[in-house]
């Protein structure tokens, strides 16, 4: 009976549009609730509501991933390098300058060793901020090396993926640490030194197409997008809407590209008990 | 179908038609001194023309939908071909052929992305753009080859590798992983060539090699120049400006040393003469062979991860 159906919704203090103040509040964009950002961070940007997992950085991931103080960072002075001379709307090189400044961070991803509940781990965690964790020579290269150093210790390898693909200014190199990562993980299978791939949201491109879904065991945050091409393009190019959940990590799960759909909380937990099943 | 003439070529078509003019018209006059004249002239425009080609113009000639598709080389090239189907676990991809080839002397497993010629073999090739199961099968035929130890041969042609619902359901990113991951490891000579387009993951899901060739008149990157422009410049208008900045023609990739080799193409482009293309081909990828079937397996796997290890370029701070 729409036509006598209430077109607004009733005012309440519910529906009345709040005031947020920069910085002390933040809104889900799923569910709209207005959530304390203190209150966020202690819940693991988490919405409290809906269980909405925000995107967050390494040093998130690290600090409820990993054992205080246990993480030893390698290769922290790795920057990305304009050797094509990029320019498309802005220079590459001013792409890169802009990205270190804005994040504090100095490329899209940071890897070492660290302890999950004593158990040590070679680790590397991806940064969506870091255009786009777009994946250049550093990102390939300290992917390689986080592999590398497990196979060196024989430690399990952790690779945390947060990326919408490819970084285009870096052009073929950048498609071909699809291969550097890949043979490096070849290797480390070969060795029987066990990879566990996380993957956030979103988990896309060159990412999907290489590392991210080469782990042993594939965990998945819940509602992470995870696939080869965006939905942008897939709609683009069939020219019709996409089916609910498309691409969502419970989606992939059923598929059956995803071992485990896991709550941000219950990460580290689960890590440790794979960890002792497998060692 | 009907003749597709780019902008550029068509200087050259004119002259070649005044010249078949003239040529039926000297069976009656004597103008023998006239075609030497304009055929002289024809070839210094096709020099002219093909030598200062832009990295655009290069993508439109490795689109040229009169070029040479992987059956076609196949044909020109092999003694011998069995073409082998399905992924044993959903489906025959057409937009993926392989099988065994002979070549000269050699038993290869040879595997490549196949465009179709018209809009009916187009659709039933999928415009060459491989869905999971074709990867899946290229997975399968190599593992072929390793069992029964020919080397690999891939050619590469590909707009990309398919972007559709039932594609990413059946695990696009994971089929393509798999096989830059097996592919790395597989103990057997891999010769990669790209012919056509070499688009990002879609050309690269069969594309990781000991050596990695590139005909003179295609190209290959991490994207397609029109998608870069839509996505850098949003706007579909820069794919020229998008073609000059990913540096993507094979003398681009030579310098950078993502490729190994160049192979040349007849004057005007491997469409213009099939045969002539054919043989080069054969010539180079027998030459290839030869040299890699004289390298020790695990010699072969330690170059190839050394190789892959030393691309990419960054700075310390």
């Amino acid at each position: 009976m729409a036509w006598f159906k209430r077109s607004k919704e009733n005012i309440s203090i519910e529906s009345q549009k709040r005031d947020t103040p920069e910085g002390l509040w933040k809104k889900c964009p799923a569910c709209g609730e207005i959530l304390h950002i203190q209150t966020l961070k202690e819940n693991l940007s988490v919405c409290s509501k809906c269980n909405y997992h925000f995107r967050i950085g390494s040093e998130e991931y690290f600090s409820f991933l990993l054992d205080d103080k246990s993480f030893k960072e390698y290769d922290a002075k790795m920057i990305s390098k304009d050797f094509l001379n990029f320019v498309d709307t802005k220079k590459y090189k001013d792409r890169i300058r802009e990205a270190i400044k804005s994040t504090g961070l100095k490329d899209a991803i940071r890897y070492g060793t660290a302890t999950i509940n004593k158990i040590p781990v070679s680790i590397a965690c991806m940064d969506f901020e870091f255009i786009g964790g777009s994946i250049g020579s550093v990102v390939g290269e300290k992917i390689a090396r986080a592999a590398d150093l497990a196979l060196n210790k024989k430690i399990p390898l952790i690779i945390i993926s947060s990326s919408g693909g490819a970084r285009m200014m870096e052009a073929a190199y950048s498609l071909m640490q699809l291969a550097k990562t890949s043979s490096r993980l070849n290797r480390l299978a070969k060795a029987k030194v066990p990879y566990i791939s996380i993957l956030t949201d979103p988990t896309t491109g060159g990412a999907s197409a290489s590392f991210s879904m080469l782990g042993d065991i594939h965990i998945a945050e819940p509602g992470a997008l995870i696939g080869f091409a965006g939905p942008r393009v897939i709609k683009q190019t069939i020219k019709k809407e996409l089916p609910e959940g498309f691409q969502k990590a419970e989606t992939v799960l059923e598929k059956g590209f995803i071992d485990l759909v896991v709550h941000r909380k219950e990460i580290r937990q689960t890590l440790t008990r794979l960890l002792n099943f497998i060692k | 179908m009907a003749k597709v003439v780019l902008d550029f070529e068509k200087p050259i078509y004119e002259l070649e038609q005044k010249i078949d003019e003239m040529k039926k018209l000297s069976e009656s006059i004597e103008l023998g001194d006239e075609i030497l004249k304009l055929e002289k002239k024809i070839n210094e425009l096709r020099m002219s023309v093909f030598n200062n080609l832009s990295r655009w113009q290069k993508v439109q000639l490795a689109r040229h939908p009169e070029r040479p598709y992987a059956l076609d080389y196949i044909s020109l090239m092999c003694e011998d071909f069995i073409e082998l189907h399905g992924d044993r676990h959903f489906g025959d991809d057409k937009a993926i052929v392989g099988g065994f080839a002979k070549l000269g002397d050699h038993s290869v497993m040879l595997i490549s992305q196949q465009k179709g010629r018209d809009t009916k073999t187009n659709i039933y090739r999928n415009f060459g753009m491989p869905q999971p199961e074709g990867y899946r099968k290229a997975l399968r035929l190599m593992q072929l080859a390793v069992k029964f130890n020919k080397p690999i041969i891939t050619l590469i042609d590909t707009p990309g590798a398919y972007p559709g619902i039932e594609a990413e359901e059946r695990g696009q990113a994971e089929a393509i992983a798999k096989n830059i991951f097996e592919m790395s490891g597989f103990p057997v000579p891999i010769i990669v060539v790209i012919i056509g387009e070499g688009a990002s993951g879609g050309a690269f899901g069969i594309g990781v090699g000991d050596r990695v060739l590139m005909l003179e008149n295609t190209w290959y990157s991490v994207i397609a120049p029109e998608s870069c422009s839509s996505i850098l410049w949003r706007s579909w208008d820069y794919k020229e400006q998008a073609a000059e900045a990913l540096k993507l023609t094979a003398p681009d990739l030579l310098q950078q040393k993502i490729i190994d080799r160049i192979i040349p193409e007849p004057l005007g482009g491997a469409h213009r003469d099939y045969k002539k293309m054919g043989m080069i081909l054969k010539e180079v990828l027998l030459e290839e062979i030869k040299n890699l079937k004289k390298i020790k397996p695990e010699k072969l796997l330690e170059s190839r991860l050394k190789k892959y290890g030393n691309m990419g370029e960054w700075d310390t701070l």
